[in-house]
């Protein structure tokens, strides 16, 4: 039910837009600005710093293919330091006063949820990279980052089908994120699966937690009662190295007890010796290793651009590649970098992503993406294992809670609705203002 | 050695295969002079390779079958690179080759065939066969079953651990045979179980007695199966796993104890610079966390400057760690806190600069990524007491370590001269100097010293944790936690008050939860405080009056 196919009008429609790239006239020799909204220092420099990179290096790239609409492109980046209020702020400062065409940013969902109100206030386009939650689908973003749909339930799927997991531990970081991700995986299991409460182990965890003695053993004897166990892990950040770290000392084989992580990339591994932990999971919808040319183009450009040979490409990179290509597309597509324009244009857009096939902006703003099971090696690497047959397209509202199950969005006329209820057949309308301050006082 | 060959004619993917499996690859082992044979016939080698080259991982499995039954002499060799990812094939000719080291961008490769060696490839050409957790166990368990006959003494142990759980007709028999042969204690012993656990699932109440008392998880498994059911196996078995939750339970108390003196052993290395540079002199230094993280990226740079050698790096790390740290308190006490000398709260907000900046330093400079530190072979994974506990040696390393440090403590303040200067001056300062002790001599050198020990925590750190510039951020709060709860001024205090808070923290988190449990520690701090407002171990005398 998640393998959504868009459908032969999309396609089409896109194809056309491939083959009329508009020969634009310059309407002015301004260069088009390109605002990039993510942390370079506090805590989550760590992730947010290379998206910056990367941003700036397919900016780099666009110039030297001949900018977009005859125009330069000029970045421009800020820093939001780890600061969630400080995002509204910064992103106000790039629509306002350096009046950017897009912002590429964001990474944790909180800073998001800051910055929603800012957008739709002064009607600015955002694209924001990481997988994330869902529950949300703003008219000025657009979330190129897996929702639940194309994450956790086709992994959780795997583990049931292909491994034969009976029990279940769902470990996590303590915020909104793990949270929201375990309540539905929760409900899945249950429905789903029929498995019964005793089955499921739940595990929350403080950001930064670094030691992980008890809850590895804790786990360990969980898994030594006969029936096949795996770990669920949404734990996010610096937590997972010490985690890891633990798991491998403590011999937890993946052959085992498997972790399957939903925020463990290559970028999080570099930081570790992955020797005790072959075997273990992650899902994604891109590896560093995946095996086709337009990925091993990037790889090296991103080698180059770094000057270094040990930099490694992740999930996110990747969505940023796509959002990229998305808007320029789109803006060929308009003719202009009008926010209005834009926003219309897009939907329907067809880019290649790098693993092989094509990335499709829906009507809810979410894109179709391929799901991957990936195995951690020894190299630091995951290799792919298993692999949805064709792409899935991001559901906004998950399917499994009971608030949202009749909600859709589609960001088309006439419609133009986030949250769309089916059942009642009216626009719930935007409350960003209202989930702005819900998240940025629950941190 | 009694092997039944004869029945692998009729293998098939199914429950039994890992049995076969094994006896097949035994067969192979056995059978070398007569296999030599197929060497010549390269094309067989080609097509059993090729026929790992599929999607499925099903078909993957039956062609390993395959291969193990083809008793082709390089079957070892193929079965261990498919093992280790290191079996590829080039996209272009299609050519199976294997990789013997996977660094960078262009990989050194052999011939998987013929053996030659082919020079460096790029990974563009190459296209590794994948496994998955299946295959990865097949292949293990059918290596481990050569390995028990073939293997030295400590593969032999890990073979026959594996069997438990896994015994059937086909297999006891041979084991049997194979039990006779083997002298080691231990590998017989657990054959012994194995064989026991295959008997007690035929409804043999003798095998209850052999199983009694072991805490191998997959015996315990079967003896709650056995227990399930009905008559007087099951009673017996019902009696053995009483008496094993038993010991079950004294082990999870040492287990639980372990955990909380190695978390308070890591407590004490990083609040013990702080009792000095706090504790005795009274300066509150924000930075300490920093200090620590200095710690360990000089643990990480020795490692970039010695690649290959992480043990000598890691002992190596130990003095340039200390030495570091120490510099960079000593320009810190120098330029910043000597001027704010009795202003407490400028010296905190100074001090809280000072980490702001070098945390941004250490982004700028290096990266604001984690690094990696690699853990030495010699001090990764763990001692196993028995089944059931497991003692992780990185942990008991960085617990020995935290033993030395505070002993070397001990006797410099106690001991030299220095500790007899800097506990005079911090008594007495006036007094101090008009004996003709340089205080400010005294100053730096103590600060150096709090700073010194905090990079030895740092150090110690990078085998445990995150190497990156938050990585002080996490350890400033529970550093102050710790002295001011030892009590201000006594190093004494902060070992027991770490090792104390260590052990309370892991005694809490199994039923409150890690969050929770953070949460109890700290209430449990302030209420205390609230009662002993100088802590565990108050300083005593005029110089704590004043």
């Amino acid at each position: 039910m998640y393998q959504r196919i868009p459908s032969p009008r999309w396609l089409a429609a896109s194809l056309i837009a491939l083959g009329v790239s508009a020969p634009a006239v310059a309407q002015d020799d301004d260069p088009i600005k390109v605002g990039i909204l993510h942390s370079l220092s506090g805590t989550m420099a760590i992730s947010e710093s290379t998206l910056k990179d990367t941003v700036e290096m397919l900016v780099e790239q666009q110039n030297e293919a001949g900018g977009l609409l005859g125009r330069e492109l000029e970045p421009v980046v800020v820093d939001p330091a780890s600061d969630w209020p400080l995002f509204a702020e910064r992103a106000r400062e790039l629509l306002e006063q350096e009046e950017v065409d897009v912002i590429f940013g964001n990474w944790t969902s909180v800073s998001r949820k800051a910055v929603l109100p800012v957008m739709e206030e002064l009607n600015g386009l955002l694209f924001y990279p990481v997988q994330y939650e869902g529950e949300e689908s703003s008219e000025n973003v657009f979330y190129t980052g897996a929702a639940p749909n194309q994450q956790s339930i086709p992994a959780v799927n795997y583990l049931h089908d292909q491994v034969g997991v009976e029990r279940w531990v769902l470990a996590g970081t303590d915020y909104v994120f793990p949270r929201t991700t375990n309540r539905i995986l929760e409900a899945y299991l249950k429905d789903e699966f029929g498995v019964a409460d005793d089955d499921i182990m739940v595990n929350y965890t403080p950001f930064g937690h670094s030691d992980w003695q008890n809850i590895v053993s804790e786990i360990k004897r969980f898994g030594s009662e006969g029936k096949k166990t795996a770990v669920v892990s949404t734990i996010n950040g610096d937590a997972n190295v010490p985690f890891y770290r633990e798991l491998g000392n403590q011999g937890v084989d993946a052959a085992d007890i498997p972790v399957m992580a939903f925020s463990v990339g290559e970028q999080e591994l570099s930081g570790i010796d992955t020797g005790p932990l072959v075997g273990h999971l992650a899902a994604w919808n891109y590896f560093m290793s995946v095996d086709t040319d337009a990925n091993y183009d990037f790889i090296d450009a991103w080698i180059e651009y770094n000057d270094d040979e040990t930099v490694v490409t992740n999930d996110p990179m990747e969505a940023h590649y796509i959002g990229f290509n998305m808007w320029t597309e789109a803006v060929r597509k308009a003719g202009t970098t009008d926010v209005d324009a834009v926003k219309d244009a897009i939907i329907g857009v067809s880019v290649p992503n790098l693993s092989g096939g094509y990335a499709t902006m829906m009507p809810n703003h979410h894109i179709t993406k391929p799901v991957m099971v990936g195995e951690i090696q020894d190299n630091g690497q995951f290799a792919v294992v298993w692999e949805t047959p064709s792409t899935v397209a991001g559901d906004a509202w998950s399917d499994y809670l009971s608030g949202s199950r009749d909600l859709i969005a589609d960001w088309r006329k006439p419609m133009e609705c986030g949250n769309y209820n089916v059942a009642e057949g009216t626009c719930m309308g935007s409350n960003a203002e209202e989930q702005a301050e819900e998240a940025l006082s629950g941190d | 050695m009694r092997i039944p060959c004869t029945f692998l004619g009729h293998a098939r993917w199914h429950a039994a295969m890992t049995r076969i499996v094994s006896l097949g690859l035994l067969c192979l082992l056995i059978a070398i002079p007569v296999a030599a044979t197929a060497q010549d016939d390269v094309d067989n080698g080609q097509a059993l390779l090729e026929a790992l080259d599929v999607r499925s991982f099903q078909d993957k499995a039956e062609a390993i079958n395959a291969i193990i039954e083809s008793e082709d002499e390089r079957a070892n060799d193929w079965l261990q690179a498919l093992l280790d990812g290191d079996l590829q094939r080039h996209k272009d000719d299609g050519r199976f080759v294997i990789v013997t080291d996977n660094v960078g961008r262009e990989w050194p490769v052999i011939d998987a065939l013929s053996g030659d060696d082919l020079g460096e490839m790029s990974r563009r050409d190459l296209a590794r066969i994948n496994i998955n957790n299946a295959l990865r166990r097949q292949l293990r368990s059918a290596l481990s079953m050569v390995e028990l006959y073939t293997g030295d003494r400590d593969e032999r142990r890990e073979a026959a651990k594996g069997l438990i759980g896994k015994v059937d007709d086909e297999l006891s028999d041979s084991l049997a045979s194979r039990l006779e042969n083997e002298s080691d204690e231990d590998v017989r012993h657990r054959l012994n179980q194995a064989l026991a656990v295959y008997r007690l699932e035929q409804g043999d109440i003798d095998a209850v007695e052999t199983l009694a008392g072991s805490l191998n998880s997959d015996v315990r498994v079967a003896l709650t199966r056995a227990a399930d059911g009905e008559g007087a196996v099951a009673d017996a078995a019902q009696a053995a796993l009483a008496d094993i939750e038993q010991t079950l339970k004294l082990n999870r108390g040492a287990e639980t104890l372990y955990f909380g003196l190695s978390m308070g052993s890591v407590l004490v290395l990083a609040a013990i610079g702080l009792a000095i540079t706090f504790g005795v002199m009274g300066v509150i230094n924000m930075a300490h966390g920093e200090l620590i993280m200095l710690g360990a990226y000089s643990s990480w740079m020795m490692q970039q400057l010695l690649p290959g050698y992480p043990g000598i790096a890691v002992l190596l790390s130990i003095p340039v760690g200390f030495l570091v740290s120490a510099l960079v308190g000593v320009v810190i006490e120098r330029s910043v806190i000597q001027h704010l000398k009795g202003r407490p709260l400028e010296t905190l907000l100074a001090t809280f600069g000072v980490s702001l900046i070098l945390q941004q330093l250490v982004r700028t400079v290096v990266s604001p990524l984690n690094r990696s530190v690699t853990t030495p072979e010699w001090m990764s994974g763990s001692v196993a007491i028995n089944d059931a506990l497991s003692l992780t040696l990185n942990r008991l390393y960085v617990m020995g370590f935290a033993v030395l440090v505070f002993a070397a403590l001990i006797l410099v303040m106690h001991r030299t001269r220095l500790g007899l200067e800097v506990r005079a001056v911090t008594q007495n300062r006036a007094m101090a100097r008009s004996m003709g002790i340089r205080a400010t001599r005294v100053d730096i050198m103590t600060f150096a010293l709090g700073s010194g020990v905090a990079g030895l925590a740092g150090v110690a750190l990078a085998q445990l944790t995150n190497v990156g510039p938050n990585l002080g951020q996490s350890y400033i709060i529970d550093s102050f936690m710790v002295v001011v709860f030892g009590g201000v001024g006594n190093l004494w205090g902060t070992l027991v008050a770490g090792l104390s808070l260590g052990i309370i923290n892991q005694v809490l988190e199994p039923w409150a939860g890690a969050v929770l449990a953070k949460i109890m520690v700290l209430v449990f701090i302030i209420l205390f405080i609230q009662k002993r407002p100088r802590g565990l171990f108050p300083q005593k005398g005029r110089a704590a009056e004043g």
